[in-house]
Parts: structure tokens; sequence; C-alpha cells
């Protein structure tokens, strides 16, 4: 499965004020070894919202909001995406990673949706399309026979 | 917290250290089924005092120390006859027990002790069958009855196999370092034929139900970044994760609702997953830039990634496939390959050309009962106007394949042969 | 430059109540005609609602777990994509055409990530 864990932002954070060498460092060996672990798919850090923009909808309505943000509790200063067994496995590596922060932090972790989950939502109609091209592959007329253009195995590579 | 809730906490911590601790031990005590008798009883340990402890900072080491004052006990009691050789109980004795010397001395070769114990579950002594089932066990941790499943035999019969498999690696000798120089080549692609063959299984099950089983893919993927962390200057080892990568983009895409396997070019690239791409590709320029482009696994990559590369089945850059198909055949020769490099040939440049080259590979043995011969024959013939001829190649071709959804679709395409009137030449 | 695009969570999206059909098909489209503009997708997925994460409190050397739900829906995060854009004013753009249902209401934020030097320190090399 797979889990989005993000760092929640702090006042530190929001001030833009960069890590201690020693904090680096100590977040460099945990995220070496979530690569290690070949579980790590992305890690990105998200810049203060000093350079962020909030679009805001109601309705048809559309209003653009500029950073900063007041409420610090809202907000994520960074985010790694993790292939994990289950969220065991997720809780215990980010038991192991050093405090993200200078002082007191927290990191929220939120499994996705898989796919199936989506489309248990489709309606069936477009899900009936997939069925439908599927049949008219396998009972081709000549126009599309020619467009095919290649056999019937999966050229995979 | 409860005391079932630690149990679970703890027993995740093992999961993850498991693997490393086991390469350590190994290391020492020569013999990977006693390593893991170690390691299991570190955990008992575990067990018993990190509920009152909390979890240690570093669980590796912890668990290390733990398991080596166990070897040592058991030395001293002599109970484990392995282990009278004087010199690894001397090791063990020598060395110091505690937490922090532990750790202090597996900062050194730790990637190491982890890199010569997947050398070695993947020794070529042992059969594919054999490698596969112990690499899944003692690297990937799954137990085996989840091998047993993945792989549809019995869970006696894998436990059978990972036995047998320990006992031939003791019998050999081996010593669990990790190998240098030509040995360390040939050894490689041993290591990466075990993960490759982990990741096809799921890609392409050959038996069962499920036609993909994505649980076995990210397994393979879950190894195969693992080796990437281990060995970054070798370029197959990025080869074989761009890949993977890249054909784990599409296991979304690749069966239908009806559970019908939708092939490449009729597959919905908006189920692609996009993330997985920008990552195989990323592996593949790695594995470029350490000057691997020519290795089969890099090849084969780059084959995918041009599809992947592809918003439609319009916008496929099959030129760029066919050279690289060209480029496939001098360093892992097949007629499969062959046979793929003049569908390829054909996208690019004409049906007539995709004839010409599956004439030169006609009379391949291999290829005798392969049903997508004449079915790609049948294709040509039939982009040529020369409808008869293809008919006779698709129902040729249907009666070879065993996949009844494919011999259907190679009678439909017989059949469109009759009524079809593509424009000729002359009608153009 | 590369911008994450964060979904904020509703009371609809907490309680776990699917979008619809047509929600469905114009999130569907405005997928592809961002994918047209050239707009690179890096990643994108929605995430199940509180009740199913958790959080970590990180407090000197104390560590606490924390079963969601959460109750403060303003800090939650419904979705995310990862966008490749030429800068915040296309990402910005695009971002105002999000499908909105009719009657909803919904805020969404755009954050420019950090981008990785290789002479960082954090990473010792770029992730793969």
């Amino acid at each position: 499965m797979r889990v989005m864990v993000f760092v929640k932002a702090t006042g530190d954070s929001e001030k833009g004020a960069p890590p201690t060498p020693e904090a680096m460092k100590a977040m460099g060996r945990f995220n070496a070894e979530l690569h290690n672990a070949g579980i790590l798919l992305m890690a990105e850090g998200l810049q203060p919202t000093s350079k962020a923009k909030r679009v805001a909808f109601e309705g048809p309505g559309r209003m653009v909001i500029d950073g900063p943000f007041a409420e610090t509790r809202e907000l994520v200063a960074g985010f790694w995406l993790w292939e994990v067994k289950d969220m065991d496995e997720a809780v215990a590596w980010v038991k192991r990673c050093p405090n993200p922060m200078p002082g007191p932090s927290e990191i929220e972790i939120r499994p996705l949706f898989e796919m199936a989950e989506i489309e248990a939502w489709l309606p069936p109609e477009v899900l009936e399309k997939g069925a439908d091209r599927v049949q008219r592959w396998e009972a081709l007329h000549a126009q599309e026979a020619a467009a095919a253009k290649t056999t019937a195995l999966d050229v995979d590579l | 917290m409860g005391a079932s809730e630690t149990r679970q906490a703890i027993e995740t911590v093992f999961r993850i250290e498991r693997a490393r601790l086991i390469a350590g031990l190994a290391r020492l005590v020569r013999d990977v089924g006693l390593a893991e008798e170690l390691a299991q009883d570190a955990l008992v340990v575990a067990l018993t005092e990190w509920p009152k402890t909390g979890v240690p900072a570093n669980p590796g080491a912890w668990l290390m120390a733990a398991a080596r004052r166990r070897a040592i006990d058991a030395i001293r009691h002599g109970k484990m006859r392995a282990l009278k050789h004087g010199q690894i109980a001397r090791e063990l004795e020598g060395a110091c027990d505690t937490a922090e010397a532990v750790e202090a001395a597996m900062d050194d070769d730790l990637g190491d002790e982890l890199l010569g114990l997947i050398f070695t579950s993947c020794h070529p002594v042992l059969s594919a069958e054999a490698r596969t089932a112990l690499t899944l066990r003692i690297i990937g941790g799954l137990t085996t009855d989840e091998i047993a499943r993945a792989f549809l035999s019995s869970e006696p019969t894998i436990a059978q196999r990972i036995v047998r498999a320990k006992k031939t690696i003791g019998k050999a000798g081996l010593s669990f370092a990790v190998p240098r120089g030509a040995e360390r080549v040939a050894r490689l692609s041993s290591v990466l034929e075990v993960v490759y063959l982990i990741f096809n299984e799921g890609y392409a099950a050959t038996a069962g139900d499920d036609l993909v089983r994505p649980g076995l893919c990210q397994e393979a993927q879950r190894l195969g970044r693992m080796l990437a962390g281990l060995m970054p200057g070798d370029a197959e080892v990025f080869g074989l994760l761009a890949l993977m990568e890249i054909q784990a983009s599409r296991l979304k895409a690749r069966t239908g609702p009806d559970g019908a396997l939708i092939p490449l070019t009729e597959q919905n690239r908006a189920r692609w997953d996009h993330l997985l791409i920008r990552r195989g590709l990323e592996a593949l320029a790695r594995a470029e830039a350490l000057g691997g482009a020519d290795g089969p696994y890099a090849l084969q990559a780059a084959l995918a990634a041009c599809h992947a590369r592809a918003r439609s089945p319009a916008e496929t850059d099959w030129p760029r496939i066919a050279a690289l198909y060209d480029r496939l055949r001098a360093v892992m020769p097949s007629p499969v390959v062959d046979l793929n490099r003049a569908i390829a040939h054909s996208m690019a440049y004409g049906p007539e050309t995709g004839l010409r080259l599956l004439h030169e590979i006609a009379g391949a043995p291999a290829l005798r009962s392969y049903a997508p011969l004449p079915a790609a024959r049948g294709d040509f013939l039939f982009r040529c106007g020369r409808l008869s001829e293809a008919r006779a190649e698709f129902e040729a071709a249907a009666k070879l394949t065993r996949n009844t959804r494919e011999a259907a679709f190679l009678r439909a395409r017989a059949d469109a042969c009759q009524i079809a009137h593509p424009p000729t030449h002359a009608e153009k | 430059m590369r911008v994450m695009v964060i979904v904020k969570a509703t009371e609809d999206t907490e309680k776990g109540i699917p979008p619809t059909p047509e929600a469905m098909e114009a999130m569907h489209r405005y997928g592809e005609a961002v994918a047209a503009a050239g707009i690179a997708l890096v990643d994108g997925a929605g995430l199940l609602n509180s009740s199913q994460g958790k959080r970590i409190a990180f407090d000197g050397a104390k560590v606490t777990v924390i079963d969601g739900p959460f109750a403060e829906t303003r800090e939650l995060i419904a979705g995310y994509s990862v966008w490749e854009v030429k800068n915040m004013e296309e990402a910005l753009a695009w971002a105002k055409r999000w499908p909105n249902p009719p009657s909803g209401q919904s805020e969404i934020e755009i954050r420019p990530l950090f981008e990785w030097q290789p002479t960082d320190e954090t990473f010792a090399e770029r992730v793969l």
C-alpha cells in the first residue's frame, strides 16, 4: 500500500530557517535508510507559504489568496510517499525519523486510495466502455484490424 | 498502549531489521539456518524487554547484540555444534557484545553484509526455484505460506525447498562475502535473474486465476531498489530497476473489468502510474550515465520507456524501438527478440520490411510452435493486401495458441480477411 | 519548477462520501486537459479520510502515536498532485479551472517545492 507521510509546518519552517547541519545529516541518514529499504517513492520539501497561493472555490466562484498563511497547524512543510506492507510498517518507520523540527513537531500518515476504490465510484457506463473496448478488439472489422497493427500478443517491450 | 499493540509494533520493527540481522549473523556463523534461529531468539528477547524499555533508538544493533549473546551462551553450554569451529567461537566471544560496540562495527560494513547475503541466496549452485524461494524468505521476509501462495505451490513444498537450499549452501561452503571482479559480474546476473523472475510472476502470472499479482511485483521492485542502493555503480542493476518500474506502471491498465489481459496498444494510458514511469526513466538515465546503455536490461527498459513516453499509441516512436531491438539482438540473441524486432520494423518501415525480416528467422526451431510468429506474418500480409495468405496464417496461429482469448482474437482476424477491402496501392 | 497542489479536506471528504459520477468525469476531463497542456503530472492521488490516518508527535525524545480521525478539518488534506509547470502563474491558471462541484466549497493550496541541488547534504545522491 502507498502512504503519504507529511511533516506539519511549525513557526520555524514557516520562517524559512534552514535546518542545522546536524539535523540535515540526521535526516539524510534517515532518507538513506528509507531508500535502502526500497520503500521510498518520493521525498519533497515544500517552500514556506510566503511563496504559496490558495484558490478558494465557492460554487462557480474562484478567489486567489496569497500566502503566507497564518494558521500554521493547517500547513504542510514536507512529505514522503512510501510503499509499505501496512500501516504498522509506516508507523514503525516514522518513529525512527529524527525530529524533523527544532521543537515539538508532528508527522501525519495517510493511506492513498487504491484504483479499485476509485473505480467503485465510477458510473457503470464508464466501466462498460472498458468492456466494450475489449469486445470490439476481439471482433474486429476490417478497418479496425488495419488500425490494430500489432499481433495478438502483448508487445510489451 | 495495550500489550498486544506493543507486540505488533515490536514484530514490525523486527520485520524491518530481519534481513540485515540475518546477514550480519550469517557472516559470523557461516550458516543461514543458524543465523535465522539466532535472529528469532533475539526477537524473543526483544518481546520480553522492549515492552518495559521501549523500542531502542538503534533496534538493529540491539538485536544483533542480543543474538550474539545467545550464540555465545549456546557455545558455552555446548549447544551449537555448528559453532564449535574455534575461530567462529573466538570471533563471537572476542568482540564486545554491547549494543554500542555492535553499532560501531555495523556502521562499517552493514551494506556489504546484506549484499553478501543476497548474492549467497541467489547463488547459481541453487536452482532458479530454490533461489527465488530462499531470497523471498530471508531477504524479502515473506512467510513460506505467502511464498507458496504466490507461486501456487504448497507450504510444505516451499518449506522443503528452502531447507534443501540452505543445506546446499552449507555444503558448498559459501563464504557469504560479496564477490569481486569477474565472478561478481556472473553472480550479479544470477541475482538480477531471480529478481526479474519474481517480478514476471507478478506481471504475467503463468498460472492461477489472477493474471497479475501486484504484490509480487512490489516485492521485486523493493528488492530492485534495495540493490540499487547497495550497488550504486552497477549499470544493469539500474537497468533492471528501470524495466520493472516502467512495466509496473502499467499494472492497473493491463487487465480489463472482466479480467481479460489488455495488450499495450489497447491500454488506457490515463491509468498508467506516472510516478513509476518517472522513476523508471530516472533509473534508465542512471544506467546510461554509468555506461550501461547496451546492457540487456537497460535495452529492454529503453524499449519499455519508448512506450511510456508516448501519450497515445499513434505517438509511439517506432523507428527508435526498431533501432533498440537491433541493439538488443546483439546482446541478448533469441528468436523471440528477432520476432519482436520484425514487428517493430514493420511498424516503423512498413509490412514488406516486416515480412523480409520474418523470412530470415522463419526456420528457427524455437519458433516452430510459437503462435505470435504466424500471427505477425498474418498481420504483415493483411497490411500488404495479401488477404488469402493472411487468413491462412491467422488460422495457423489460432491453432497453435493455448490461450482461448487469443485464439478467438486470431480467428476473428482470419474472418476479417474475407470481408476486408483495404485500399491497394492502385486505389490510393 | 515543481509544485504540490494540495486539495484540502471538507466535511464530505472526512465523512467518506465519494464524489458524484459527474464530479468524477469532470475530474477525469480536467486531468486530460492539464496533460494536453503539457503540464507533466509527476504524481497525484486521493488520501483516505483521517479515520484511516495516524499522527506521530515528536517532543524532544518523546514519540507519541495518535490515531485518527482528527477533528480540525481545516488542518486536513484530502488529495494532492505534483505538477511540473513553467511558473506559479501557470499553476495558478490551471488550479482555478479545478472542477469544483456546482454547489460546493473547497480550497486548493499551491506550494512550490524545494529543488534539490547536487551539492545538498540532505541526500547523498539523487533519490531514486
